[in-house]
């Protein structure tokens, strides 16, 4: 894939690397960094493999004040810093430059405190996802957002991603699981936004920061809502001949009142691989599967899910399979939660996280199914339906640089084509560097300013996970520079 | 002299703002002004209200999204959304029983620009969970969107979002856009009485630990209970913990039932039903049980453990009566009129139990005195105030409104 996509390292950085680690070592010890040529090389990409960088070096604090230290020390060395988690960012989100320092947040990973009473708990970010619902289970809780990941990511990059997950039409994304959050800034000032009261007071830094894609600050430390889990959760399958009665069935249920925990479609293409890895009992012979799970206490399932029947047979399914068993639910989901996986054992593939208005979903799978073939490129579709948000999967071989070249061709087509029916480029996965020049597909250039006059705020130097988000012509210049007087 | 301007499309409104930028005027921001009586008073050479950008652009029940002008009444909002089956989930408060003023008169944009939820934000979220997109002329006279109309999208930074609860600091809206749900199919209410803060908070707590999805979670102390409207409740001299549950009507009953079983030792439980349901949580949307006469109303927001040993703590240096809601984490506190409103010792002992504090009612003199929102850290203040800078260098819109120096 083309890789003009970093700035130009900076030469004199590079040539003071060997000072720049000792300096770094003073702050955490020669354990917290990483500076060999093997041991950078684990950090080169993350989860866009297409993209690739070895950085300068890499940092792993162990606290709060660590985290502090060294950000001043890059600060008034003038050094570019690129916060990761566990590097499984789509979007390149992690992806090092050359002159840049790695800070990773993998030894933060402890629970603080867990609060079942006020129904919060307190972590350090580089836990994992799926930890923090560990942490909370057996008191019966659970952390709400739970993208595909979630065994891996770490509740930092979910944090700077404002991660969703298949649960998210009921639970909403991060930025809505929230309460507060302590975050370092480039000058290594800490700082405490929010707490554990609902409400935050002022202006909304919550909002900002999550979902600022690692280009604020550091965040270290944050206080969760933890939610009561239900005590059962079923899904039904359903099969339809065609994808428009597919989407008219997610429409119709989603305003009948009942809102399920979640609805995945996956299209043909996608059953058949994904059946063919988990044997899920999928149907082979449709155009279209939906997988909609209700939850709830025991006895309330069965009228649940007799509810979203009832309203799925107006449009013709040609198979309904309500799950009767926890293993039975387990089967189904077996299959949707291996897709990328199953997807990536019989070719690469070049993920797309674009959402839509749920109206327009016939007409956009047409045409996505248009641009591929005319790119000849085979395409499987995989996502949650509920909320728009599209993960078409565009098969190629990424041996084949001209192959690869026409599925990026193919990408920023599909994007385009998410904003022009009123949809956006990215609904979880982030901008990154992958979709970095697209912004101004999407927003104007005053839009554009007025983001990057926020990243100022907090990055005046913009040393912070350069490169991505915004085009680089545009942050290269412009509003980047001028933090005015206050 | 007092100079309305009424501004009909975006693009008077970049016109207004840049020639008040340009002369250094302060600008007072309104929707329809059902607010104005809270927070610092603005002195603002120019009042812009949103009133004539009216209008729904954009209904999509099967989406659950719409979009509208940021002028339009939520009378107008709700009454579309009904006639949907569908509500804004975060219950918006109207605040005018409390503080004077017409009821049912705000407009959708400062619903999200105040950022006031009612009881149902502890399942659904607040006003700022469900906003999705903005549009809006910040202080530079720019006209920018932000976010969009999918509720899903993490394209670029949250500054819709962002925007919540600014008062009208950072930018005018001119369009917002928004999640909105069905309304549940049936709903009940239970209700406890006698019972004392400390102990109601452990019985609202205990609820909340259940995945019955309670909808809202309350305690009005009995002088504050007093006052509602329910013959039943307002004669007993007691006071009324509250839990509402909201669902499809083959699942409200036997989930009533959990509850109540789960409750028990906390005494015989009351039932409203659907209808009295409604009532009971329209008053209290209302705060019709605070009601405007010459007392203070301070807003705190705590973690529910705290909250009633914070209600205790203030009641030391002066008689208070609160109404918790959101399970105790937030309190609405009636206070005696003092010329300093009692700010010292409130955020004293908001300080040292965790959380923060709002004035909401008191006179214009006070208000203008005393530091009304709860003042930023030193760290959050240069945020603050380099959030301000970039969206509003000049300082024109709604100064002194939130803080006394911005």
């Amino acid at each position: 894939m083309t890789l003009s996509t970093m700035p130009h390292p900076d030469r004199s950085v590079l040539d003071r690397a060997a000072s720049i680690v000792r300096g770094l070592e003073a702050l955490v010890g020669a354990a917290g960094i990483i500076s060999d040529d093997e041991g950078r090389r684990a950090f080169e990409a993350d989860a866009l493999t297409a993209y690739r960088q070895v950085p300068l070096a890499v940092v792993l604090p162990r606290s709060t004040e660590e985290v502090s230290k060294v950000l001043r020390y890059c600060q008034e060395n003038r050094l570019k810093v690129v916060p990761r988690g566990s590097g499984t960012s789509l979007c390149g989100g992690a992806l090092p430059a050359a002159d840049s320092i790695v800070i990773g947040t993998s030894r933060m990973n402890r629970v603080l405190d867990a609060d079942f009473v006020n129904r919060t708990i307190t972590v350090e970010t580089g836990i994992t996802n799926l930890a923090i619902t560990e942490a909370v289970s057996a008191e019966g809780f659970f952390y709400a957002p739970d993208p595909s990941s979630q065994l891996a990511c770490t509740l930092g990059g979910n944090l700077a991603m404002n991660s969703g997950g298949a649960h998210c039409l009921k639970y909403g994304v991060t930025t809505n699981n929230v309460l507060g959050l302590k975050i370092v800034l480039m000058d290594g000032e800490i700082v405490e936004i929010g707490g554990s009261q609902l409400d935050a007071e002022g202006y909304d830094f919550l909002a900002l920061i999550i979902g600022s894609e690692g280009q604020f600050g550091i965040v270290t430390e944050a206080t969760l809502k933890i939610i009561p889990r239900p005590e059962a959760a079923r899904p039904v399958m359903l099969g339809f001949n065609s994808c428009e009665a597919a989407g008219q069935c997610v429409a119709a249920i989603i305003s009948s009142g009942i809102i399920p925990v979640a609805i995945e479609y996956m299209d043909r293409p996608a059953i058949a691989v994904c059946e063919d890895f988990a044997k899920a009992g999928y149907p082979l012979d449709v155009e279209a599967l939906l997988i909609v799970e209700v939850e709830g206490y025991e006895n309330e399932i069965p009228s649940l899910l007799s509810d979203i029947i009832q309203i799925a047979r107006a449009y013709q399914p040609k198979v309904i399979e309500a799950s009767t068993s926890a293993e039975h639910s387990a089967r189904i989901w077996k299959g949707r939660k291996a897709a990328f996986g199953a997807m990536g054992r019989i070719s690469d593939y070049y993920c797309m996280d674009g959402t839509i208005p749920l109206g327009r979903l016939p007409e956009v799978l047409s045409r996505i199914a248009q641009i591929c073939a005319e790119h000849r490129l085979k395409v499987a579709n995989v996502f949650h339906a509920g909320d728009g948000n599209l993960h078409p999967l565009i098969l190629f071989n990424a041996n084949d640089a001209d192959e690869a070249r026409r599925a990026e061709l193919a990408g920023a087509e599909i994007l385009k084509l998410c904003v022009a029916v009123g949809g956006c480029l990215t609904g979880e996965h982030g901008v990154g560097i992958e979709k970095r020049d697209l912004m101004e597909v999407q927003f104007t250039p005053t839009d554009l300013a007025v983001q990057m006059r926020i990243k100022s705020i907090f990055d005046p130097q913009w040393l912070l996970n350069p490169g991505k988000v915004f085009p680089l012509s545009a942050s290269q210049s412009g509003e980047r520079t001028e933090p005015e007087a206050a | 002299m007092y100079d309305l301007q009424r501004p009909g499309a975006d693009w008077e409104l970049q016109f207004i703002i840049a020639g008040c930028a340009e002369r250094q005027l302060p600008i007072e921001v309104v929707g329809s002004g059902t607010k104005r009586a809270i927070g610092r008073p603005v002195d603002g050479a120019v009042t812009v209200t949103t009133a004539s950008l009216r209008g729904i652009s954009l209904y999509e029940p099967n989406e659950l999204v719409m979009s509208a002008r940021a002028g339009t009444p939520l009378s107008q909002i709700e009454a579309e959304l009904a006639s949907h089956g569908q509500m804004l989930p975060f219950e918006p408060m109207d605040l005018a029983p409390a503080i004077g003023g017409p009821q049912g008169a705000q407009t959708i944009g400062a619903v999200f620009a105040t950022n006031m939820s009612g009881a149902r934000r502890i399942l659904y979220g607040a006003a700022r969970d469900h906003l999705i997109g903005v549009k809006g002329v910040n202080g530079r006279a720019e006209l920018f969107q932000a976010g969009g109309r999918v509720m899903k999208n993490v394209t670029g930074y949250d500054v819709a979002r962002g925007l919540t609860g600014s008062w009208g600091t950072l930018a005018v809206m001119t369009e917002v856009t928004f999640k909105v749900v069905p309304w549940p199919e049936t709903a009940a209410t239970v209700i406890y009485l006698g019972l004392p803060d400390d102990l109601a908070m452990e019985l609202l707590a205990t609820a909340m630990a259940m995945p019955v999805e309670v909808s809202g979670a309350v305690h009005l102390q009995a002088p504050v209970a007093a006052r509602l409207a329910h013959p039943g409740l307002r004669s007993l001299n007691k006071s009324v913990t509250a839990l509402r549950i909201e669902n499809s009507a083959s699942v409200v009953g036997g989930r009533k039932q959990r509850l109540q079983e789960a409750l028990k030792i906390y005494g015989k439980s009351l039932e409203l039903d659907h209808r009295e349901t409604l009532e009971f949580w329209g008053e209290l949307r209302r705060l019709s049980v605070m009601p405007n006469r010459h007392t203070l109303l301070w807003r705190i927001s705590t973690k529910p453990t705290t909250a009633p040993k914070l209600v205790a703590a203030i009641k030391r240096y002066m008689p208070a009566d609160a109404y918790y809601d959101w399970a105790g984490g937030l309190i609405w506190l009636e206070v005696p009129a003092a010329a300093d409103a009692g700010t010292a010792e409130i955020r004293r002992v908001t300080a040292i139990h965790g959380g923060h504090a709002m004035l909401i009612r008191a006179d214009a003199t006070v208000r203008a005195s005393v530091e009304v929102f709860q003042p930023p850290s030193p760290a959050v203040e240069k945020l603050t105030r380099g959030l301000k800078t970039a969206f509003d260098p000049a300082g024109i819109l709604n100064p002194g409104r939130m803080y006394a120096n911005l």
